[in-house]
């Protein structure tokens, strides 16, 4: 099997295309699974980023096998990953090409979330909760999900456009939206990673089917997660609010005068706070006060 | 046609690019980035875009739009540069992507550029380090075996990288390293500068061909070789505009013992881009062309570059024309030694 042969899968997610594939049959399959519900073609045959995990070396296809990324926006040197966990190491190369390549939005490492034609922006480091908070609202609350590691800000309007990759989930945070999401919308278990267990969930089919839709911005929320910490909130100044942003775009500073002018728009049509909570009901109401508030 | 040569061809003929498949597009995306070139490929596409089709034009518009941003950086790089240097006392001659940008060549079209290259008399190259440690570059090497290296036998400085925004600038005192075995006059080199906006200089239109000649077919391994020759393509074709230009370059080649390299490179741009080469000056090919021809359309529809016998054989060459081969034998021992600590995790 030559490499042009290799499976493979083409991708559509919101506005960007991929091409995955791997000589590692069972990586693809995994990927055919978990994004079962998205596009497979492109209109023109033509697609954004291409992202193959294929063996460290020749030798590594059949003895020990392992994988490594080769993307069209290359990775640094990185440690082989185990086949195990070969779509992973997929995604992570779809978000390299997003945050390297893509350049059409401002891509903003946040969570979205919308509720009829508005939306909200959940912005914070790693472990703050996005991911959890936009799967509760996809799930519980009936939002429409945009996308929970990226969102992507129009250059020429306040509005959000969805990317919604399956969600990924970590830790403590699985068995919680096990109890709430069907089962059959979660990908396999994966232990090991750097970020501990992973486990992806599918977000609800009418929010693929609208990928293509984008939400006009109304809300941006900070969220803290602190075991027992009593529900609290505080507005956020916009220069705060674009500090926050700035430094989680990975594209903002490279656009120049447009990706400011695009964070600035948002930030400018929709106000900023910074929630604190200690558990995902608190979360979810205080989003809910927030959110009355500034749509009343 | 190799998925190289949709690139070559999109490049020096972009009217072929009316007739691509998907496929092609998909390959011609691939090597393209690959080959830090579809910035290039856009700027090219420009005249037929609207028979271009639209996932063509999307990812082509992605990447009009990085170089724009490299260049807005290139430009605040230089410009920065220049004011830190303004006191040395000594020219400062921009090189590479950053000249070609600074005196509006059409080589910059597209181009990536990554690193700022300067050229500086090697007795001002302590004045020079001083000032920039002291406008907010610091040294980004911290190992003493490369710093060694760098100051001890190659042609430029340790690169420094600038505290805040993170570029880097190349300092260099000539264009081969000091070990190499050919010798450019490198008083020469700076004699034939010509003024630019703020200050600075750019290498005379010859002696700009030879360093990107000597650049692409001497020092080193063709890494990088498609968009090299293309920048020799483009200088090549916009000099030869000005009457006597090719009998300069003879006489400036044979100065900088450079005839070997620069025939080199240009007989490779003539292959791939279809260069107007004077005869004299092209010479024939030889093993080493072919070895390098095998490389530059070595990479499949994906961009990937397989590791091939004919490329080991060029890595061997290039370092084997860089430095004497005792020399040689103890760096690769301890670039083999440190590739191991270099991986990280996921």
């Amino acid at each position: 099997m030559t490499p042009d042969r290799w499976p493979s899968r083409t991708l559509r997610i919101g506005p960007a295309s991929f091409h995955l594939r791997s000589p590692f049959r069972r990586v693809i399959d995994e990927v055919n699974a978990l994004y079962r519900d998205y596009p497979a073609e492109t209109a023109d045959g033509i697609y954004d980023y291409a992202v193959s995990a294929v063996p460290s070396s020749p030798l590594r296809r059949w003895v020990n096998p392992n994988l490594r990324l080769e993307c069209d926006f290359e990775p640094f040197d990185t440690l082989p990953l185990p086949v195990e966990l070969g779509m992973l190491g997929l995604e992570m190369g779809m978000n390299l090409q997003m945050a390297v390549g893509y350049r059409r939005h401002v891509v903003v490492h946040a969570a979205s979330s919308a509720s009829g034609d508005k939306a909200a922006l959940l912005i914070g480091d790693s472990g703050a909760g996005k991911s959890t908070l936009s799967a509760l609202l996809a799930y519980r609350e009936g939002w429409r999900h945009l996308g929970d590691e990226f969102a992507l800000l129009d250059l020429d309007a306040p509005l959000l456009h969805p990317f919604p990759r399956p969600i990924s989930l970590k830790n403590a945070s699985i068995a919680a939206m096990e109890a709430r999401a069907p089962a059959d919308r979660f990908g396999p278990v994966l232990e090991g990673t750097v970020k501990g267990t992973i486990r992806h969930l599918l977000p609800p089919a009418a929010a693929i089917d609208a990928m293509e839709t984008p939400a006009e911005i109304a809300l941006v929320v900070a969220p803290h997660f602190r075991e027992n910490a009593a529900p609290a909130w505080r507005p956020m100044t916009r220069t705060e609010t674009y500090v926050r942003l700035a430094a989680s775009s990975t594209n903002q500073a490279l656009m120049g005068e447009a990706g400011f002018e695009a964070v600035w728009r948002c930030l400018a049509h929709a106000p900023a706070f910074d929630i604190m909570y200690g558990s995902s009901d608190d979360a979810l109401e205080l989003f809910e006060t927030l959110w009355r508030k500034v749509t009343a | 046609m190799t998925p190289a040569a949709i690139l070559h061809r999109a490049l020096a003929e972009p009217e072929s690019m009316r007739g691509l498949s998907a496929d092609d597009w998909n390959a011609l995306i691939r090597v393209g980035r690959a080959e830090r070139l579809l910035g290039t490929v856009a700027e090219r596409a420009v005249p037929l875009w609207d028979a271009l089709p639209a996932g063509a034009q999307t990812c082509l518009t992605e990447e009009r739009d990085i170089t724009r941003g490299d260049h807005l950086a290139a430009r605040w790089e230089i410009d920065r540069a220049a004011l830190a240097l303004r006191n040395v006392g000594c020219p400062v001659i921009l090189m590479k992507g950053s000249a070609y940008l600074h005196a509006g060549l059409p080589a910059a079209q597209g181009r990536r550029i990554g690193d700022l290259d300067i050229l500086v008399p090697r007795a001002a190259l302590p004045a020079v380090e001083a000032a920039l440690l002291a406008h907010g570059w610091l040294q980004a090497k911290e190992n003493a075996y490369d710093d060694h290296y760098y100051r001890t036998w190659m042609h430029e400085l340790p690169p420094m990288v600038h505290k805040e925004r993170g570029g880097v600038i190349d300092v260099h005192h000539t264009i081969l390293p000091l070990t190499a075995r050919l010798k450019p006059d490198a008083d020469a080199l700076i004699e034939s500068r010509v003024a630019v906006a703020d200050g600075l200089f750019v290498l005379g239109p010859a002696e700009m061909l030879l360093h990107s000649a000597a650049h692409v077919a001497y020092d080193g391994e063709f890494e990088g070789g498609t968009r090299n020759l293309w920048d020799i393509h483009c200088l090549a074709s916009d000099f030869a505009q000005t009457p006597g230009f090719w009998d300069r370059l003879t006489e400036a080649t044979d100065r900088h013992q450079l005839r070997v390299p620069l025939s080199r490179a240009l007989r490779l741009a003539r292959r791939l881009y279809g260069t107007d080469v004077p005869e004299t000056l092209a010479g024939r090919m030889d093993l080493v062309d072919r070895l390098a021809l095998r490389k530059l359309h070595g990479r499949d529809r994906f961009g990937h570059q397989g590791a091939k016998l004919s490329d080991r054989l060029l890595y061997m060459r290039g370092h084997w024309l860089r430095m004497p081969p005792l020399m040689l034998t103890e760096h690769l021992a301890r670039k083999a030694f440190r590739r191991k600590e270099r991986a990280q995790p996921v």
